[in-house]
């Protein structure tokens, strides 16, 4: 079984009046089925009100199912004796940086999650130390949180994260908050754990660019699954993908719409070089072809 | 000027002073505020003098990053030292039509500012070497006897640590939301006292607003954090008495007995 096993979830949000009465439902995930092999990067699309969000918190206890179950590492979430053993293998990042980070010395904050997991004195040393390595901010472990830049803060959150030494890392529109740079910085440190250190990471968001690298994708649209595959795959129904209100990275785009116009050119064109070497080889084609 | 409020914000520096245990320092703030109203000689505020200045000095904060910490009390400040000034009975040194300014007037008007200055920068200086983290951890340890009274310590610390964090966050938003106003024409400057507290309100109900958005958000990133509570959670930087604070403590008893003596003697 996989690191996380979704089993036909479904997940209503409750509105209540002033009594306790239930006033409407609205569903927020319905028959989600997924699975999350260890070690993968797996990246959930879905415009605002897909349900992507919920679905993360999930993954974290935070929300409980309505129907259906999940299980993280092997564990039940609906169980309550499970509980701290999953927050601690499924590790969330938040959107806003600002709202979770607790300590006011970056190093501090890295250490609130061993703390609260009653690692002794010591280890928690050795795994802010680690954390704040692998995230390639070890040169502001004393400076306070507030002086960083969104890019830095939501680094720092990931260590926070990481020093818990979870099994998967959930980010729930880690980016959505920060300018083109800080959002790269995030999107490259959390591609480098996935790689040097293998954790399996859920990457939640709506900016295309970021989930080229991804080994998965998951698009939802009102709550439901509505695609999944390779990058690659996803990509090539760009019309699908429009109906579903994504855009597709624009490499892809203008891939998509030279198509359209004539030009031969492979669905799923996902970076400028393969856009590039496409290209190059229908020009060399046509050549042959006006030779011959 | 909101953002010139240096009380609760951490100053980072290498020294002695930021190196004690917070509850050294604790107690220091209490030794230093209550000696401030023991004496009332002149040679008692030279005692004080050199002991806040020589605290200051051996903390590396720069003394202008402190000062600027007294401009948002300024107004505060000037009030207490006005009507001292005015209101006090006794010998006239000048006088103009009704208005009397007297000699213990003076005398008074002048101590009360030292001590209110003396009093802010005895407390930022507590808080500008101090993490919010580690001065909470201070008073949770201090504190900890009370708990078998059910005094739930350390979530009062916990509470107190988050508020002090976001004291900045939340500054910034105020800024933030009057410059927004402000570009939409709302004015904060004019008009009486009641005009302009009533010109407050659209701050503060978004900053109201704002505020328990973020208290929700942060209390989900805590819990995702495994955070649960003060039983069975350990410490990264678990409070141990040092030499240097045995010492401090040896300082301030000196520094209580020079106080006393000084006003014996004088």
């Amino acid at each position: 079984m996989g690191i996380i096993k979704i089993k036909n979830l479904i997940h209503d949000y409750v509105r209540r009046d002033e009594e306790g009465n239930v006033e409407g439902k609205s569903r927020a995930i319905n028959q989600v089925n997924l699975e999350v092999e260890k070690g993968e990067f797996i990246a959930i699309l879905g415009h605002n009100g897909s349900g992507k969000s919920t679905l993360a918190k999930h993954l974290n206890v935070i929300l409980m199912p309505t129907e259906g179950s999940v299980w993280v590492d092997g564990k039940d979430t609906s169980e309550d004796k499970n509980l701290w053993e999953i927050r601690q293998s499924a590790g969330m990042v938040f959107q806003n940086p600002d709202n979770q980070i607790i300590g006011t010395v970056v190093e501090e904050d890295v250490g609130f999650g061993p703390e609260n997991m009653g690692v002794p004195t010591d280890e928690i040393w050795q795994r802010v130390d680690r954390a704040l390595r692998s995230v390639n901010m070890i040169a502001y472990r004393h400076h306070s949180p507030n002086k960083l830049s969104g890019g830095q803060k939501q680094r720092v959150a990931i260590a926070g994260v990481v020093a818990m030494r979870p099994q998967c890392i959930v980010l729930d529109e880690p980016t959505a908050m920060l300018d083109p740079v800080g959002r790269k910085e995030v999107i490259e440190t959390v591609r480098e754990l996935n790689e040097t250190e293998q954790v399996t990471v859920i990457l939640i968001t709506h900016y295309m660019e970021e989930v080229i690298h991804a080994d998965r994708i998951f698009v939802m649209d009102q709550g439901r699954i509505v695609l999944q595959g390779k990058p690659k795959e996803v990509f090539a129904q760009v019309e699908l993908l429009k109906r579903y209100r994504l855009d597709v990275p624009q490499v892809t785009e203008l891939a998509y719409e030279l198509k359209l116009a004539g030009i031969e050119i492979p669905d799923g064109v996902l970076t400028t070089e393969e856009l590039v070497e496409a290209l190059r080889c229908w020009k060399n084609s046509r050549r042959a072809d006006v030779k011959q | 000027m909101i953002r010139d409020i240096t009380i609760g914000q951490y100053y980072p520096a290498d020294s002695v002073v930021h190196r004690l245990d917070p509850r050294v320092k604790l107690m220091g703030t209490i030794v230093f505020l209550i000696s401030l109203f023991l004496f009332d000689g002149f040679v008692g505020y030279i005692v004080a003098t050199l002991f806040l200045g020589g605290a200051i000095w051996l903390s590396k904060v720069p003394l202008k990053f402190m000062l600027k910490g007294l401009k948002a009390v300024f107004m505060l400040l000037a009030i207490s030292v006005l009507f001292n000034l005015f209101l006090t009975d006794g010998v006239v040194v000048v006088q103009i039509w009704k208005i009397k300014i007297t000699r213990e007037g003076i005398r008074l008007a002048v101590f009360m500012a030292i001590r209110l200055v003396y009093l802010i920068l005895g407390s930022s200086l507590m808080t500008l070497t101090t993490t919010p983290n580690n001065l909470t951890d201070g008073m949770e340890k201090a504190l900890a006897p009370l708990r078998r009274f059910r005094v739930p310590v350390h979530e009062i610390s916990m509470m107190m640590s988050i508020a002090l964090r976001f004291i900045p966050i939340l500054l910034e938003e105020t800024d933030k939301i009057m410059k927004a106003q402000q570009a939409r024409g709302a004015d904060f400057e004019s008009g009486n006292l009641i005009q302009r507290a009533k010109s407050m309100v659209p701050i503060l109900v978004p900053l109201f607003l704002s505020a328990f958005r973020r208290a929700n958000d942060l209390a989900m990133a805590m819990e995702a954090r495994c955070y649960r509570g003060g039983e069975g959670r350990t410490k990264m930087k678990p409070l141990q008495y040092q030499k240097r604070d045995y010492i401090t403590y040896g300082i301030y008893i000196g520094y209580l007995l020079a106080v006393v003596g000084v006003n014996l003697i004088v």
